[in-house]
């Protein structure tokens, strides 16, 4: 159960560092999913059950495609920025 | 999918290129050295000899030399200080943790009689089988309180930035949420398939983890997030005309303003008669049953029907700046 | 000062530090608004880890009664759970109202460096 505990938290360490690293702003966010997805693994091997679920449904749900409407309504005002100076 | 096209229209397709391209008939000047068609030209020219005196006009300030130099130095300063700051704050919580007491030890400060009556009497005073769940809703119920108003508060400042007015405006802002409106449903077979498949279990779910909140891991929070995502699912999948018939602006008003009343009244009752040291007559049921724990089933529910309109708003507002 | 076998004996906290200094890391020095946010989002779930971890004690259950038994031998402390799962709900609020706040800047300064737009908002002052 320690290894599994310090497999995870090496994995969220990766995560969090690959976040800052990466150039492509998608890749940033999916990278960010994972990040939540993993921390809510964790929360059920700390014996948490109730902040497992909640987890699960807004950090790896809500949030990321909060973050994803964000990332489509900036490209779809630079589109329309460049179809109009055309 | 196997219509035959008319002669205009396939020689306008690729496959007809490649196919003239493999054959060798491929006219080569075809495409390339024609002009394009030219715009007028006193408007044009005068169009654009304006912006790119504008532009560079704004290049210059913006970009100032003697200014830019200035920010290089600052940046560069900037970084090492943050840097540096980072690396001692890191190093001074690793020693402060150094310090801590082991974890998963149990005579720890942390462990003190609070915790001691929550676990020995939780299910006595409060009624719910799990001990987190009765301790957020009846012991430190002021907590929810708060946390409600904190989501309350995000929701306006959401609806303030993001909320376009359909009626009074007719600029590029509404132009492009009407945009966004007119090209979907996309009627993505794949994702309506799955769609029709996933959404129900998915709130019928959040029902369960609601209603069960007091007997089993889950609660209001999670419940109500679990349906605000099918619901999002759905608006996704089936375009924003199906999912009006049955949520509308109204519909989250109505809903929002009636749970949170509920939650105030059957709060104040609490409150009430817990300082006067009247004995309220609220029956806690038998532990185990659903129709048990006293208020906290109604709390439950209350909560859950605010935080999936809550989420399900937050979506819509990005998306398109209305329901 | 630093007591090295204990730090490695509490090596969840000071995972937690770590994922907390890289989150305040990306806050301070990323140009990116988006990215600022995610380290934002990041200190948080830092700080939620170590709250939990100081309410875990090894052998014992997850607090949902089973079977009658309330000693206090048979479970975890339950106090930090609660205080967590306040704080996910506060933390996607915050999100959510600053990707609304950066979607207005985009619209406003068309760029999401933010060395840019302090510059543009420099200039108009003038």
């Amino acid at each position: 159960m320690q290894i599994f505990t310090c497999i995870l938290l090496v994995f969220l360490i990766v995560c969090a560092i690959s976040v800052s690293v990466s150039k492509n702003l998608l890749n940033s966010i999916l990278i960010y999913m994972s990040y939540s997805l993993v921390m809510s693994v964790l929360w059920i091997v700390l014996e948490s059950p109730d902040l497992a679920i909640t987890e699960a449904a807004v950090g790896a749900g809500v949030t990321s495609i909060l973050f994803f409407v964000t990332l489509k309504k900036i490209q779809a005002i630079m589109k329309s920025d460049e179809e109009e100076e055309e | 999918m196997s219509r035959k096209l008319s002669n205009n229209e396939y020689q306008k397709t690729r496959g007809f290129r490649f196919r003239q391209w493999f054959d060798g008939t491929k006219d080569p000047y075809l495409g390339e050295v024609e002009m394009k068609p030219v715009r007028d030209l006193s408007t044009a020219t005068q169009i654009t000899s304006e912006k790119k005196s504008d532009k560079k006009m704004f290049l210059e300030l913006v970009y100032d030399m003697k200014h830019n130099t200035q920010v290089k130095l600052f940046r560069r300063l900037y970084n090492a200080f943050a840097v540096l700051f980072c690396l001692l704050l890191v190093a001074m919580l690793l020693a402060a943790v150094s310090n801590l007491p082991l974890i998963g030890v149990a005579d720890k400060p942390v462990n003190n009689e609070v915790s001691q009556r929550y676990i020995e009497n939780g299910l006595q005073e409060t009624g719910s089988v799990n001990i987190v769940t009765g301790m957020i809703l009846d012991y430190r119920a002021f907590d929810t309180l708060g946390e409600s108003h904190v989501l309350f508060a995000a929701t306006c400042t959401v609806l303030i930035l993001l909320r376009v007015d359909k009626k009074g405006r007719k600029d590029k802002i509404a132009e492009q949420a009407m945009n966004d409106r007119l090209k979907e449903p996309k009627n993505d077979k794949v994702l309506q398939g799955v769609a029709k498949i996933l959404v129900p279990p998915i709130i019928i779910f959040g029902v369960y983890v609601i209603l069960f909140g007091h007997l089993g891991p889950g609660g209001g929070f999670s419940g109500g997030a679990i349906i605000g995502a099918g619901l999002i699912l759905y608006l996704e999948a089936f375009g924003f005309a199906k999912t009006e018939r049955f949520f509308k602006e109204s519909t989250y008003k109505k809903t929002s303003l009636g749970a949170l009343t509920c939650y105030c009244l059957c709060k104040s009752y609490s409150f009430y008669t817990g300082a006067n040291h009247i004995h309220s007559i609220i029956p806690l049921g038998t532990p185990g049953m659903i129709l048990s724990s006293g208020l906290i089933l109604i709390l439950n529910i209350c909560v859950g029907i605010v935080v999936a309109g809550t989420m399900y708003t937050f979506y819509a507002m990005f998306r398109k700046g209305g329901y | 000062m630093m007591n090295l076998t204990n730090l490695l004996a509490n090596y969840g906290e000071a995972a937690a530090m770590i994922l907390f200094g890289i989150g305040f890391t990306n806050l301070l020095l990323q140009n990116n608004l988006i990215k600022k946010i995610i380290g934002l989002n990041i200190m948080d779930t830092a700080v939620y880890l170590f709250l939990a971890l100081k309410g875990y004690i090894a052998g014992r259950q997850a607090p949902i009664v089973v079977d009658g038994v309330q000693s206090v031998e048979a479970y975890i402390n339950p106090i930090p759970s609660g205080l967590v799962l306040t704080g996910i709900v506060v933390s996607v609020s915050v999100s959510a109202l600053m990707l609304s706040l950066t979607i207005r800047l985009y619209r406003r300064y068309h760029t999401l460096n933010f060395d840019e737009i302090t510059t543009m908002i420099k200039k108009e002052e003038k």
